[in-house]
């Protein structure tokens, strides 16, 4: 196991070495002169320019630049924001557990609804009920989310009044952030209502979110099941005489997880990008929004590191998925 | 003079014996796609799609840019204050909604074709190379794709737009590069089940070069995924671009580009719920369409699916 995970990691290194080259590449291709794109600042005079030119090192040679970024960065060091002049590193960590939250809620969801609408769908193949879920699925994964958004604000924030357009919590409502994840902060806070407002405010951007999650799993959830029902296994378990009930929830179902256990890992990517569109739409303040109002705002720092922590959080997450996968199925560990 | 009528009709026998064949593979193709109703359905809308975009300029009521100051935010023709002029009625700056949503399926589908080509091409390319050479060059370019991939893609979309600079044609070769890694990995998984197969060995001891061999020989072979990732793909492009549009980093106001017409839609989501709703749901249907041609597709393609 240990000689696994060892050989995962070190596959991992000339991923991360060609990210840090992608963010570091970023700026250089950015059409216009780095140091102004980098310092943000109008009207220099050419004595504050040669200044911030020696400050940013863009006097030396490329390769010299780019180990002293990489120095940079494994020392903590991923630059500031041109607009709030803060450390980039620290507003990530700020926003970063709202998006986590976030997408924990879309993928719980996805889940505890994916997958029983595939089991079900999978154990009466073929019938109206298996052709509407699918049919369902199907529509869920052609989404364009960001028009799923603002129809359910439409339906009901608009209309019924139900749900809140956008943000984490009602203004109402101030209390210091301790773990960063709104649910839990505001149980702590003891506020009455508090809890009920944020949660209110999470219900439609989760929705939406976990919609083409919740379309992937359903249909890679009937698949697989489908495959195992035809197995001899299963066929055997029938024959015992065991409760259909017992026959798909144990002997099968335990073996059609596996694909959807990695269709659930390979989804982190997928969450984060939708969650760049989620966040735009529900103005959630996470990292997908920050991300496209640095480029918006030409926030070229941010752009850079964003990009590079964005990609660095998925590799990590795609590295545990890989060594619980290892843990579940044993088959892949020996390969 | 005998012996040249008899070649030709020997040539000629053999062509009509390929014309047969292929003639035969379609029959059985179009068997099974049939098989699939909803993939149908989806070819039938899809087609339609094809035939509103191309006579976009016949059967559209109104010019999709032109202003009618006098019918700003009119609903549609069965609500209250609806006229037949505008029947999907018209936006904040009194534009037609239907002959814009109309011209809207040229943009869609033309990125969809466009980003789809430059992404296959480039990608059953590079996978063709990655797979027959195989060793250094293959290690090369399968880390390049790992570091393509390990971005969320609609994130490595809109970083490359913020550095071509917005507009269309930057943000479909942003998608281009986003998408070609799946063809590369799948093209190469493909060459490499089949490269080992009599057929191949044969052809290359008969000494067919490496690009024949390449283009000729394994390709063909390899196509079957390759075409159903590329109805993937070409849904993908369209809710991409759509969303680059939202962004306000695809195409720029005011072309009637789906997504863009959402973004501009957005602040009167609570006012004029005919401004918001068309232009997604006229996305919705196209990526719904292609999506269930992609699923008949599969089934039609996949030999595995098909004894079952």
């Amino acid at each position: 196991m240990l000689s696994f995970i060892l050989k995962r990691i070190g596959l991992l290194i000339p991923t991360f070495i060609g990210i840090t080259i992608v963010a570091f590449g970023f700026v250089r291709v950015l059409p216009g002169d780095p140091v102004l794109l980098m310092a943000g600042e109008r009207g220099l005079t050419d004595e504050r320019y040669n200044m911030l030119l020696k400050q940013f090192g863009y006097d030396r040679p490329i390769w010299q630049q780019y180990f002293d970024y990489l120095g940079g960065i494994l020392s903590g060091d991923f630059g500031h924001s041109l607009v709030t002049k803060k450390p980039v590193l620290t507003e990530f960590f700020a926003l970063f557990p709202a998006t986590v939250e976030l997408a924990l809620c879309a993928i719980i969801f996805a889940i505890a609804v994916g997958i029983p609408a595939g089991i079900v769908a999978a154990t009466r193949r073929g019938s109206f009920l298996d052709q509407t879920i699918m049919g369902t699925a199907l529509v869920g994964y052609s989404m364009p989310i960001f028009w799923w958004g603002l129809l359910l604000i439409i339906v009901f924030s608009g209309w019924l009044g139900w749900t809140p357009v956008s943000g984490r919590i009602s203004l109402l409502y101030f209390f210091e952030p301790v773990t960063g994840f709104m649910l839990i902060d505001s149980l702590l806070s003891g506020q009455k209502g508090a809890f009920i407002s944020a949660a209110s405010h999470l219900i439609l951007p989760s929705i939406v979110l976990a919609t083409i999650p919740l379309a992937v799993i359903a249909r890679q959830t009937r698949s697989a099941m489908l495959e195992v029902l035809g197995e001899d296994y299963v066929r055997t378990a029938k024959a015992k005489g065991l409760s259909p009930r017992r026959v798909v929830g144990v002997h099968a179902l335990r073996n059609a997880m596996i694909p959807v256990i990695t269709v659930i890992g390979l989804m982190v990517g997928t969450l984060l990008a939708g969650a760049i569109l989620t966040e735009t739409i529900f103005s959630w303040p996470g990292i997908g929004k920050w991300m496209v109002d640095s480029i918006t705002r030409r926030d070229y720092p941010v752009v850079q590191s964003g990009l590079l922590l964005i990609a660095a959080v998925v590799m990590i997450v795609n590295l545990l998925v890989d060594m619980t996968y290892g843990l579940i199925n044993p088959r892949i560990r020996h390969d | 003079m005998t012996e040249q009528t008899a070649s030709t009709g020997a040539e000629t026998s053999a062509r009509e014996a390929k014309a047969q064949t292929r003639r035969r593979m379609l029959a059985e193709f179009w068997f099974y796609f049939s098989e699939n109703k909803g993939a149908v359905i989806g070819l039938w809308v899809f087609l339609a799609l094809v035939v509103i975009a191309l006579l976009a300029p016949v059967i559209a009521p109104h010019e999709p840019n032109q202003q009618y100051r006098d019918a700003l935010l009119v609903p549609p023709v069965w609500q209250e204050g609806g006229q037949w002029a505008y029947i999907l009625g018209t936006d904040a700056v009194g534009r037609d909604m239907l002959s814009r949503l109309i011209y809207g399926a040229q943009f869609s589908l033309f990125i969809g074709v466009i980003v789809v080509s430059l992404a296959m091409a480039g990608g059953v390319s590079v996978g063709l190379i990655s797979g027959y050479m195989r060793g250094a060059v293959d290690t090369a370019i399968m880390r390049v794709m790992d570091i393509v991939l390990a971005f969320p893609s609609l994130l490595l979309a809109l970083v490359l737009v913020a550095i071509l600079g917005p507009g269309l044609l930057n943000a479909m070769i942003a998608i281009a590069i986003v998408l070609q890694p799946h063809f590369v990995r799948l093209t190469r998984s493909s060459v490499f089940n089949e490269i080992n197969r009599e057929y191949v060995i044969s052809a290359r001891v008969a000494g067919a070069s490496p690009f024949y061999l390449m283009t000729r020989t394994l390709l063909p072979n390899c196509l079957g995924p390759v075409i159903v990732q590329a109805t993937l793909s070409f849904s993908n492009a369209i809710l991409d671009a759509a969303a680059l549009g939202f962004l306000g980093m695809g195409a720029q106001p005011p072309t009637p580009e789906w997504g863009t017409m959402l973004a501009d839609a957005r602040e009167f989501i609570l006012r004029a719920w005919w401004v918001v709703t068309f232009p997604g749901l006229a996305i919705l249907v196209t990526v719904l369409a292609i999506n269930l041609i992609g699923d008949g597709l599969r089934d039609a393609l996949d030999p595995k699916l098909k004894r079952s």
